[in-house]
């Protein structure tokens, strides 16, 4: 048996289809299936918000076919109040869980955190396997209640007790919906903490030789970072929806107080905390936010130094803000929760790291602009992304000075103010890093080139529309639109409405705008410009391979040594004004840290 | 490309600020007595958030402009003061930022939830269910009825779950399905609810409160002027959560109690 500590678990090149290709222990394989996977996931999801925002600008607009997705839900094609409210709790599960959280860590880690950091694979590869699957059972799961009962959950994502622990009485989906909502996701966290151990270990255990931490790259730094957070917020949130799964089916009462009557019918249950679900929730709701924020932070920072030529003015002010941002997410997460009822004290008490959690935040961003300064900045599609990526967090992180404070989130809690301000930092953001991820790695993951032409196309259609849609929800906010209402039947909501119909087609534009990015994507797989090893001329140990992509052991017969840190850009050296992490070539480097 | 990029990135940021500089969206009138202070933490919060993100934002699209696609011998430099400069400004930009409006946003939160009601105001009780909320008022006596979840029976029109046969304190109650409060005086909300999450929320009031079940909350607040204004449910309950709403009259002392007297008439 070999040594755990040193090597990463060496298994044979698959010669079968199904190992080669869909039980395959690659952990390469299994990050192309992660992406798979969030791709689907975050098109169903767009395909959900249509509809959603369809009903919100008209609210008994007919959605031709509609009635195919749901009889009960969508008689004569127009959609019913319930309906409305399960499609918003699966678009919201769905892009949470199955692409925020898949696509920038499980699927670009799995792909590169290994190679990285010099390894042949992850240190326990049928983990690895286990972990995809298991997710992709949890993707099944929840999306089979779209075809069971009533339907599927129509609580939020965050399936707020009691309403999502007294079962069909609640009102459609809370039944078997919801019951299918929370053991997808405990499945789903699974999933997440086989992954989170893999990574830690492999980024702990099986650098190469001269690899020291600080000469990790930032995106191995961020999936590290992160991995830490997943294996703590996971497995709280893993044992919150057991109880929730025990409230449904084995009559307990983990979430269910006594003395409530629904349809007149007394509920026999007694002894449960509502407040004890949101407690639960959020003590991984909010480092889930920064689960899906941090690994595009180390994505765009990698994207965003390789494109300027040059290193950030400081690699570790970098590594410790985002290891500041993942220690106080733990301390943060009661902002969700300022009008919940619990004591006004403990509201002070969440807000002031709120507001603290922002200064990190703020010296991550003045780190990416100040290092603009002086560089030579290349414009590509990724790079495009990147740079997107850092104008959507900034648009995003300011409105969060409103929401960290309690006095104002009496006007601001549950209005389009919120929707607006995580869809720009955390949803727009992240997909941002992922579109810099998917440009910037794809040559090395199928071994050619993306259409630039097509990629930028894209790009402006997403940057722009994406300030059209999520800009006006913050207005939207501020004149106390409520959110989650399938219609606006309020007499102060009625001169809103223009709005949500702006907002729509704007919805609709930036997302057919997409399809260009799956026509990118399909046609340059295929016959796409044959990409050459390094095409960026980054320092990477993932542009040392020795084929693009990568051979099944990733280094060929020999591992990699590493000499120098990870972005020495802007010196002169035998190829160019960089030098690669794995090159033994001695030249005058900047900022050289050991 | 690069300065096409930036010039949009000044023109999205200018358009963005437009509407909040020209008030085009609004809260609507505030018409409490604490509502000032939110509304001025919010007008500073929005001066110091609209700066930074109007720097941030033209600094990016500065940068962008000027040092893309420079020539390949160009040095590359550094910015004056390097990390160790940005990261003081940060602390101390954003960390003076951070405590002002953290101190100053306490009195405002300190107005609303740390101080109790004072002792003449007037209690109301709303109980929210699925899909309404109901009110009542304690009736000449000054106290309300036990409460009995098992009797609520809404084809009975017994909305609260009062035993007025048996409980002496519960005959003269008054339950309502609008809400009325006399004008200038402070109320006392002792919120419930019957069976799932909801919340009170009267944007003019300035108060938003989740009712929890399991839970008895209250809130306290005066508004200051007279007209009709909406109480909507801002936590999903259900089905029916975007039609969950009531109406609350301001009224005259004179009005309210007229109002109270035709409520006690027709229970």
């Amino acid at each position: 048996m070999h040594d755990m500590s040193t090597h990463a678990a060496q298994h044979h090149e698959p010669t079968t289809f199904i190992r080669k290709h869909v039980f395959s222990l690659d952990h390469k394989v299994i990050g192309k299936q992660y992406y798979a996977l969030a791709l689907v996931a975050v098109f169903s999801g767009m395909v959900l918000s249509w509809i959603m925002r369809l009903h919100l600008g008209w609210t008994n607009l007919a959605i031709p076919g509609l009635h195919f997705l749901s009889a009960n839900g969508a008689p004569g094609d127009v959609m019913t109040p319930e309906y409305y409210l399960q499609l918003m709790t699966m678009h919201g599960t769905i892009m949470v869980f199955f692409v925020l959280t898949t696509a920038p860590f499980a699927a670009f880690g799995n792909f590169f955190l290994p190679i990285q950091v010099g390894a042949e694979d992850m240190p326990f590869p049928h983990f690895n396997m286990m972990s995809f699957w298991v997710t992709f059972v949890a993707f099944l799961v929840l999306v089979s209640s779209f075809f069971v009962g009533d339907g599927p959950s129509l609580g939020g994502w965050t399936q707020y007790a009691p309403l999502s622990a007294v079962g069909a009485v609640g009102g459609p989906g809370e039944g078997l919906g919801t019951a299918l909502w929370a053991i997808s996701i405990a499945i789903f966290c699974v999933g997440q903490l086989l992954g989170s151990l893999n990574f830690i270990t492999t980024t702990l255990d099986l650098r190469v030789k001269g690899m020291s931490m600080m000469r990790l790259p930032l995106s191995a730094w961020a999936w590290f970072i992160t991995s830490c957070m997943g294996l703590t917020a996971f497995a709280v949130l893993m044992p919150a929806c057991i109880l929730l799964i025990l409230d449904h089916v084995a009559g307990t009462s983990f979430f269910v107080p006594s003395g409530l009557v629904i349809n007149d019918q007394l509920q026999p249950h007694s002894g449960g905390s509502t407040l004890l679900w949101q407690h639960l929730f959020w003590f991984f709701g909010h480092p889930e936010v920064y689960i899906a924020i941090v690994p595009a932070m180390g994505i765009v920072s990698h994207v965003l130094i390789t494109n300027m030529r040059r290193p950030l003015l400081s690699h570790r002010v970098l590594i410790y803000c985002m290891g500041a941002i993942a220690v106080l997410s733990y301390m943060v997460y009661g902002h969700h929760m300022f009008v919940s009822g619990m004591n006004p004290f403990s509201s002070l008490a969440f807000s002031f790291p709120t507001l603290i959690i922002t200064i990190p935040a703020t010296i991550i961003v003045l780190i990416w602009t100040g290092s603009l300064y002086g560089s030579k900045l290349r414009i590509n599609t990724a790079s495009l992304f990147a740079l997107g990526f850092v104008s959507m967090f900034v648009s995003g992180g300011v409105s969060g000075f409103f929401l960290a404070q309690p006095s104002l989130d009496i006007m601001l809690h549950a209005t389009y103010f919120v929707v607006g301000h995580f869809h720009m930092v955390m949803a727009v953001a992240a997909i941002f890093g992922i579109f810099a991820g998917t440009y910037f790695w794809f040559p090395k993951m199928t071994g050619r080139m993306m259409n630039e032409t097509w990629g930028k196309i894209h790009f402006w259609f997403s940057f722009v529309g994406a300030y059209c849609i999520f800009m006006p929800f913050h207005y939207l906010g501020i004149a106390a639109n409520i959110r989650r209402y399938q219609a606006f039947v309020a007499d102060y909501l009625q001169p809103l409405i223009p709005v949500h119909k702006f907002i729509t087609v704007a919805a609709l534009l930036t997302g057919a705008a997409q399809f260009i990015f799956i026509y990118n994507l399909i046609h340059s797989r295929f016959w796409g410009k044959p990409a050459p090893d390094n095409p960026w001329e980054a320092t990477s140990l993932e542009w040392s391979t020795p084929t693009t992509p990568p051979p099944h052991n990733n280094f060929g017969d020999h591992l990699p040594v590493v000499y120098h840190d990870p972005y020495q850009y802007g010196v002169k050296s035998s190829v160019g004004d960089y030098v690669m992490q794995a090159s033994p070539e001695q030249v005058a480097t900047v900022n050289e840290e050991k | 490309m690069a300065k096409f990029f930036a010039a949009t990135i000044i023109v999205i940021a200018i358009a963005s600020a437009i509407p909040i500089l020209r008030h085009t969206w609004e809260p609507p009138e505030d018409i409490s007595t604490h509502g000032a202070l939110i509304d001025r933490q919010m007008e500073e919060t929005m001066a110091e958030a609209g700066i930074a993100f109007l720097a941030s934002q033209f600094i990016l699209a500065i940068f962008i402009w000027k040092f893309s696609g420079r020539d390949k011998d160009a040095k590359i430099t550094s910015f004056p003061g390097g990390a160790t400069g940005l990261v003081t400004a940060a602390f101390l930009l954003v960390g003076t930022e951070v405590l002002a409006l953290g101190i100053f946003g306490v009195k405002a939160w300190a107005d609303v939830y740390f101080t109790p009601p004072s002792a003449n105001a007037m209690p109301v009780q709303i109980q929210a269910g699925q899909f309404a909320f109901y009110f009542r008022y304690p009736g000449p006596d000054g106290t309300f009825g036990p409460l009995h979840p098992n009797l609520i029976n809404e084809a009975n029109e017994n909305f609260f779950g009062l035993d007025t046969t048996n409980d002496a304190d519960s005959k003269d109650d008054i339950v309502t399905a609008e809400m009325a409060i006399p004008v200038n005086r402070e109320i006392h909300l002792l919120m419930h609810s019957k069976d799932v999450g909801h919340s009170f929320f009267v944007p003019e009031l300035r108060v938003q409160q989740d009712f929890v079940p399991g839970l008895d909350l209250s809130l306290h607040f005066t508004a200051t002027k007279v007209g009709k204004y909406e109480i909507v449910c801002t936590q999903l309950c259900g089905l029916g959560h975007y039609n969950m709403k009531a109406y609350l009259y301001v009224y005259s002392q004179e009005d309210f109690d007229n109002w109270l007297k035709k409520e006690a008439a027709m229970q």
